[in-house]
């Protein structure tokens, strides 16, 4: 890469730092425990709207994983998300009217958050309806693996989107709060995932899934993009450019090994399609707030209509992390 | 007499104490060397929680960087307390804070008083072993290094370069052969003393404080001078990654260390509270021996050296993308591509499958969709048969077909008239074994019923791709198993050719061919093939094939189409 490219990177990131900054005033203060912080604390960050059902569960499972801090950006929900979270002793709030796209979908906002509370903190970056599985998860917490990545010298951490589904129609098992999604949510697409370099961040984009094999098979370009890196030793320097995709500085993004090794990665199991899935759909479709003019919701809102069953003979049934390892959707890499 | 236990300390204080507090109630004396980039504050109250356990000193003080002097210089200056304090101790043991004993202190010391002369330090030349991490071996000895790696490494680069460039070396003092090990080593009193007492002493240091990585050379090469028995092994177990990190234990690696034959480990978590309850317990009975086994706690940790260096072949995932060329194995396993086969015999795939137990699909890159086998629309991993999802990354769909079905054969029939972005990416594997005949995708333009100027226009096409793709098949950069013949060539004698293919698929068939598959009734083919040439379209690829002699030749009853032997 040249010292031009390299330059205009440089000024990008800037760009999304100062823009960042500038998005704070969007931010309100709903519930500020944020001087509870201890200087090694694992922080958890995210941005939400209308997710109460699923909050309990998820808080849960990230403080038994040994989260020690939430931060969160609640974008005008409706359904008591806020004051349910303003209740809890580890999490601090903030409320967000303005619009989603314009935050470049929530990433301004955590960035801002993030430049001012995470810098040197692990900082997981996850929706709540994404769950962390990471090598030795269910024996070792969330603290030995940073440990590790501190001791090797590794600052960020790859965990691509993996989309689990039921098997059967989507509001066949309504979720209760506190429940499992992944007990109802528990198939997956295990080998239809491809990848490309992404030359100028360095990121690899990955496409794939479930989605991409029911909702775009005749436009796979299209299918949403599955790579993240959602956990970062966080400096008030870098920023995330697009979701969790990537980051700026480029070399955060270099999550993968070029000469045939296999560095450590884990995978966010993405309980997204749950019975909430079909309301939630036609909500976004009509804020027009996603990615892209919402295409991905264009797309689930037409297919939807057939009510489609992305269960398929060859899906898989999710077991432990070990089997994503042996299946080689994540890698130990040489942690062992 | 007894072991004196001289311990390294820089964090994790709070587990420091527990191990020295369990060294110390077993009889052995512990002198502390605490880094002096741990906080004045944090020191005192460390020496003070360790005030009332007798037999436990603290000697001077150094900076400890990884690479640096600062750590033999530790390991000199507690060494020499622990010899003049503790006059009774036979054995120094060289342990760090992060270390935990995996058996009784007793059975240690029991050990060691049976080997009352032996020097347990691993010490190997650098010229035999190949310990090249960071690409520094023999170089370590023979340049300078006053950069720090850690915190200068740009400085530390461009002073090795230069040096290399410049040719610069140093000799060894006295013609000391350079040794190198764990820095883990338990000495005995004799071979310790004549070390730190050597009336060179000075010289060393001097010559050593330049060296990269001392403490893994200085005690294993002066070792070597003085002591009468070294056996070259750590009693610490010790694991490093590739980059010569040491792998850290964790609470799950309990049973693995019960079965170490090792009697310390290094470097537990500090967090790894069940392995601190199991194994520092003043109950021999706890720490219950079970079957020495180092060998599996070796496989697990190559493992992961080896996972990390080289991966599984044939994977691309989000942490493992190699270049082209470096993937180690473009694909998972063997496959067998072949071209020209169902055109040529009328029941290939079902043959195939019955005589190899293989799965057979028919075209993959079919342009109008995946022809799986058995008709089917998805396959194994989900993968769909989306011509569009396919053609979206070519290689990508080839490399997961293959990781997906591990353990199970996969053939695939191929030609010119499907999607021609995979061959280069075949071309270049190994595993793949490419069977071509070659011009026999004009059999179904001779048997269809198209008119004669579109039959001409796409043989045309696909003679001209079939070269192309020939060409790369026989390019010099082909890596595949790769077989062509002439369609004339073929026909002449198939047996031959078929035998050779299964018994390269596998073992599976162990009779001789006993069935061939159903060639296609080829009268009228040659005239065929002169209409195309008295067009102007000469096809070259399938070899001569000779024009029937007129209605004499007609009359004649049409040729058997296979012989069985």
């Amino acid at each position: 890469m040249g010292a031009w490219q390299s330059y205009r990177l440089r000024l990008q990131r800037k760009r999304w730092r100062i823009r960042a900054v500038r998005k704070r005033r969007e931010l309100l203060r709903v519930a500020d425990r944020t001087s509870r912080i201890k200087p090694d604390d694992l922080l958890l960050f995210s941005t939400l709207r209308n997710e109460r059902v699923r909050l309990p569960y998820f808080l849960n499972y990230y403080r038994e994983m040994g989260i020690n801090h939430f931060l969160i950006v609640d974008n005008d929900s409706d359904d008591g998300s806020a004051e349910y979270l303003a209740e809890q002793p580890d999490v601090s709030v903030w409320n967000a009217s303005a619009s989603y796209k314009r935050s470049r979908f929530g990433v301004d906002w955590l960035n801002w958050l993030q430049l001012k509370y995470a810098h040197g903190h692990w900082a997981l970056v996850v929706d709540p309806d994404e769950f962390l599985v990471y090598p030795f998860c269910d024996t070792r917490p969330l603290r030995a693996l940073t440990d590790w990545l501190d001791a090797s010298s590794i600052k960020s951490f790859s965990a691509m989107l993996l989309d689990m589904y039921p098997k059967g129609r989507l509001d066949e098992q309504p979720y209760s709060e506190g429940q499992d999604p992944i007990e109802i949510a528990s198939w997956f697409d295990s080998g239809n995932y491809t990848m490309s370099r992404n030359k100028k961040f360095g990121n690899l984009w990955i496409q794939g899934g479930p989605r991409s094999r029911v909702f775009f098979p005749d436009a796979p370009e299209k299918a949403p993009a599955l790579n993240k890196i959602p956990l970062v030793k966080w400096d008030r320097r870098y920023a995330y450019v697009s979701s969790t995709h990537m980051l700026l500085p480029r070399g955060l993004n270099q999550v993968y090994d070029e000469w045939g090794g296999e560095k450590a990665s884990g995978v966010l199991l993405h309980a997204k399609f749950l019975d909430t899935f079909t309301a939630k759909a036609a909500e976004e479709l009509a804020r027009k707030q996603h990615y892209a003019a919402s295409v991905e919701y264009k797309a689930y809102a037409d297919s939807m209509k057939d009510d489609p069953e992305l269960w398929c003979k060859w899906s898989e049934k999710y077991i432990n992390w070990r089997q994503l390892e042996i299946l080689g959707l994540m890698s130990k890499g040489n942690w062992a | 007499m007894s072991v004196g236990i001289v311990m390294l300390v820089h964090t994790a204080l709070n587990r420091a104490e527990q191990a020295a507090r369990h060294w110390a109630s077993g009889g052995c004396p512990v002198v502390i060397h605490v880094d002096k980039s741990v906080d004045r504050k944090v020191y005192d109250a460390f020496t003070k929680s360790l005030a009332d356990v007798p037999n436990i000193e603290f000697s001077t003080r150094f900076r400890c960087e990884w690479g640096t002097w600062g750590i033999v210089a530790a390991s000199q200056a507690a060494s020499e307390l622990m010899l003049s304090a503790y006059p009774f101790v036979r054995h120094v043991y060289l342990a760090s804070g992060s270390c935990l004993p995996l058996r009784p202190v007793e059975e240690l010391v029991q050990y060691l008083e049976a080997r009352p002369r032996t020097d347990f330090i691993e010490s190997a030349t650098t010229a035999d072993v190949p310990w090249t991490v960071g690409g520094l071996d023999e170089e370590r000895f023979t340049l300078r290094f006053p950069f720090s790696w850690k915190r200068n490494r740009f400085l530390f680069d461009r002073y090795v370069a230069i040096q290399r460039g410049l040719k610069l070396k140093r000799r060894m003092p006295n013609g000391l052969v350079p040794h190198m090990g764990s820095q883990w080593w338990c000495l005995t009193r004799q071979t310790l003393s004549a070390i730190l007492q050597d009336p060179d002493r000075l010289e060393y240091d001097k010559y050593f404080k330049q060296v990269w990585i001392p403490d893994e050379s200085y005690f294993q090469t002066l070792a070597r001078q003085y002591s009468t028995n070294i056996e070259s092994r750590s009693l610490t177990l010790s694991k490093f990654d590739f980059q010569g990190k040491p792998h850290i234990f964790y609470d799950d690696h309990l049973q693995l260390l019960r079965r170490s034959d090792c009697f310390v480990a290094r470097k537990i978590w500090p967090h790894a509270d069940r392995l601190y309850e199991a194994f520092l317990t003043d109950l021999a009975g706890a720490m219950k021996r079970t079957e020495p086994n180092p060998g599996k706690i070796d496989r697990i940790f190559a493992k992961a050296v080896e996972r990390r260096t080289r991966g599984r072949p044939g994977l691309y995932m989000q942490s493992r993308f190699p270049n082209e060329d470096w993937e180690n194995g473009v694909t998972a396993a063997p496959y067998s591509v072949f071209h020209g086969f169902t055109e040529l015999f009328e029941n290939f795939e079902p043959w195939l499958a019955k005589a190899t137990g293989a799965r057979v699909h028919g075209h993959l890159f079919a342009s109008d969709r995946v022809h799986y086998a058995d008709g089917r629309s998805t396959i194994h991993g989900a993968l769909s048969d989306s011509a569009k999802a396919r053609d979206y990354n070519p290689s990508g769909f080839l490399t997961n077909l293959i990781w997906n079905t591990r353990g199970e054969r996969q053939c695939f029939q191929f030609g010119p008239a499907d999607t021609q972005d995979i061959n280069w990416r075949m071309a270049k594997d190994h595993n793949a074994q490419i069977s071509v005949i070659s011009g026999a995708w004009s059999v179904p333009l001779f048997k269809s019923n198209m008119n004669f100027m579109d039959i001409r226009k796409t043989a045309a096409k696909l003679q001209k791709i079939e070269t192309e793709q020939l060409d790369v098949l026989r390019s010099p950069f082909s890596k595949a198993r790769v077989r062509i013949w002439s369609m004339a060539e073929f026909i002449e004698g198939p047996m031959e050719p078929l035998q050779g293919i299964l018994d390269e698929i596998g073992p599976t068939q162990t009779r001789r061919l006993a069935e061939v598959p159903k060639m296609v009734d080829l009268s009228g083919f040659g005239q065929f093939l002169q209409n195309l040439k008295n067009q102007g379209m000469h096809p070259y690829l399938m070899g001569d094939f000779p024009v029937d002699r007129g209605p004499e030749g007609a009359t004649k009853p049409p040729r058997k189409p296979y012989l069985v032997q």
